[in-house]
């Protein structure tokens, strides 16, 4: 309820009147799950931008993967980031003790959910797509079934950079390709996600950087 | 709004307005309906978005002078983010940008203000001088010139000259028993929208040489002529009842309007070419981004503004 409301009355909107997103195949975002979003990311506004393409019934089923040492460290950060961005924390730095990162997120998709992930583990360079890390195979793996949603967003790297505490107003082009599916390898999968990124991003270029 | 309080010239124009846009959906349903095998998507969708815009526009002018000012500094804000996605920028003044878009609200409030001294030289005089400044703080010289002047020249055009369409709205009513207020600017927009259409449609029906093949390959020197034409007879005929100008006076103002719109007109377009798209932005579906529509009035609405308030403010 009151994540709706957040995005109701302050997502939309400001997004709307400060950034304006053009989304482009629109139609292949899902309505419901279990599904995975991978986008790029390029800026704090990645998530929410991405967000506010859902239609508002929907919000209350998507759900960003974020690192939990970044965003569990204080105690407001905390409690927005777990019930008004709905995140789905994960520990970074458990692999090492040869824990499962992502039973969280096996079982948020369990449960319907739209999962948001961004593959490149941290922001990178404005409209860059960094090599992808290999954690969206692994749950593929787990969860074969569950449809794959690349997005290109174009522009939010210039809104609010790495490291900016300033945002500034700026269309924002956002590709979203059609769904990609598990075929059962994980160097196959991973290079046909990289490909259709770079697709989606040279579309990207081409239509505003021509 | 107190609708029967308008000047009764200001209930006509608008209820005129109304009834062509009316036409214009008719006619398109028409050829929907007689000729199914063409295509006419493209035409409904302008047609649509041109009933929004005139309801945008209607809020604009019809309520008071905050309502006005918040709506028309929108525009511009929107007009404004439009050209800065547009152009190439610098990383580094991420914070000179945003030090360009605070001129918005500061320009429109001495619309607000009606403080036309400070108006008239905030933009060309102080941001002018500021903006450089706050760049060369940030010390990035690869680029300089260019990040500059394509930053000031975005804000003349889309910020200076647009704030002009909103400082008639505050020019003193008196002096315009007719129109009142906001016949003006719905004087104005009116007719740089209507020659905009006309030398659209005069070209197609009669125009065969190209009158600026390099940057705006359609137009054609007989839809420029019959535009100004059709923009100079209807600027003669509205003028008794939406401006205090007299009847030459109004000839000059179409001619202005004419001229200024087709010059407007082109200059978008050369930035358009000179960047490599097709349209400036979506906002407007069937009519493309924001700049594409307001083009025509980056030039007419700093020159009529100037050529009225010469004569009679």
């Amino acid at each position: 309820m009151l994540r709706s409301l957040f995005f109701l009355l302050i997502v939309k909107p400001l997004v709307l009147l400060i950034l304006g997103i053009n989304a482009r195949g629109r139609e292949h975002l899902p309505l419901s799950g279990a599904a995975i979003i991978v986008a790029n990311h390029n800026s704090h506004l990645d998530t929410m931008a991405l967000m506010s393409l859902f239609p508002l019934s929907v919000i209350n089923k998507v759900h960003p993967v974020a690192a939990a040492d970044y965003f569990m460290c204080n105690r407001f950060i905390k409690w927005f980031a777990l019930n008004i961005a709905g995140i789905i924390p994960i520990d970074r730095r458990m692999k090492e003790k040869g824990h499962d990162v992502f039973a969280a997120v096996i079982n948020a998709l369990d449960n319907n959910s739209i999962v948001i992930i961004f593959p490149e583990g941290t922001r990178g360079e404005p409209e860059i797509m960094g090599r992808m890390k290999n954690g969206i195979a692994h749950l593929l793996r787990e969860r074969p079934d569950v449809p794959v949603i690349p997005v290109f967003f174009h522009g939010l790297g210039k809104s609010l950079p790495k490291g900016e505490i300033l945002l500034v107003p700026f269309f924002v082009d956002a590709f979203i390709g059609e769904p990609l599916h598990w075929e059962g390898s994980r160097s196959v999968f991973m290079d046909k996600l990289a490909k259709t990124m770079s697709d989606l991003q040279r579309q990207a270029v081409i239509v505003t950087d021509a | 709004m107190n609708w029967n309080g308008l000047p009764v010239s200001v209930q006509i124009a608008f209820m005129a307005i109304g009834g062509l846009l009316a036409i214009a959906s008719l006619s398109s349903i028409l050829l929907v309906r007689t000729k199914p095998e063409r295509n006419y998507t493209e035409l409904r969708l302008r047609i649509k978005t041109w009933w929004l815009i005139v309801a945008v526009f209607a809020v604009a002018v019809l309520f008071n002078r905050t309502v006005s000012v918040i709506v028309l500094g929108l525009v511009s804000f929107l007009a404004f983010k439009e050209y800065v996605s547009l152009v190439p920028t610098r990383r580094a003044d991420h914070r000179v940008l945003f030090w360009a878009y605070l001129a918005i609200p500061i320009q429109f409030y001495w619309v607000w203000m009606a403080r036309y001294g400070l108006f008239i030289i905030f933009i060309p005089v102080f941001v002018f001088l500021f903006l450089p400044m706050r760049m060369i703080l940030i010390g990035e010289t690869q680029g300089f010139l260019r990040a500059i002047g394509t930053l000031h020249w975005g804000l003349m055009i889309t910020v200076f000259g647009l704030s002009h369409a909103a400082f008639m709205l505050v020019l003193p009513a008196e002096v315009n028993p007719a129109g009142g207020t906001m016949g003006l600017l719905i004087y104005l927009v009116f007719l740089t929208e209507i020659n905009d259409v006309a030398q659209y449609l005069w070209g197609k029906s009669l125009g065969k040489r190209k009158i600026s093949p390099k940057v705006s390959p359609n137009k054609t020197v007989a839809g420029f002529l019959g535009g100004v034409f059709t923009t100079t007879v209807l600027a003669v005929l509205l003028a008794p009842f939406l401006t205090p100008l007299l009847r030459y006076e109004a000839l000059g103002a179409g001619l202005l309007i004419g001229l200024g719109g087709f010059v407007g007109d082109v200059t978008i377009s050369a930035l358009k070419r000179d960047i490599g798209v097709k349209d400036s932005g979506s906002l407007l579906p069937g009519h493309g981004g924001i700049l594409d529509r307001l083009d025509s009035l980056t030039y007419t609405a700093p020159l009529f503004f100037h050529y009225v308030y010469f004569l009679h403010y």
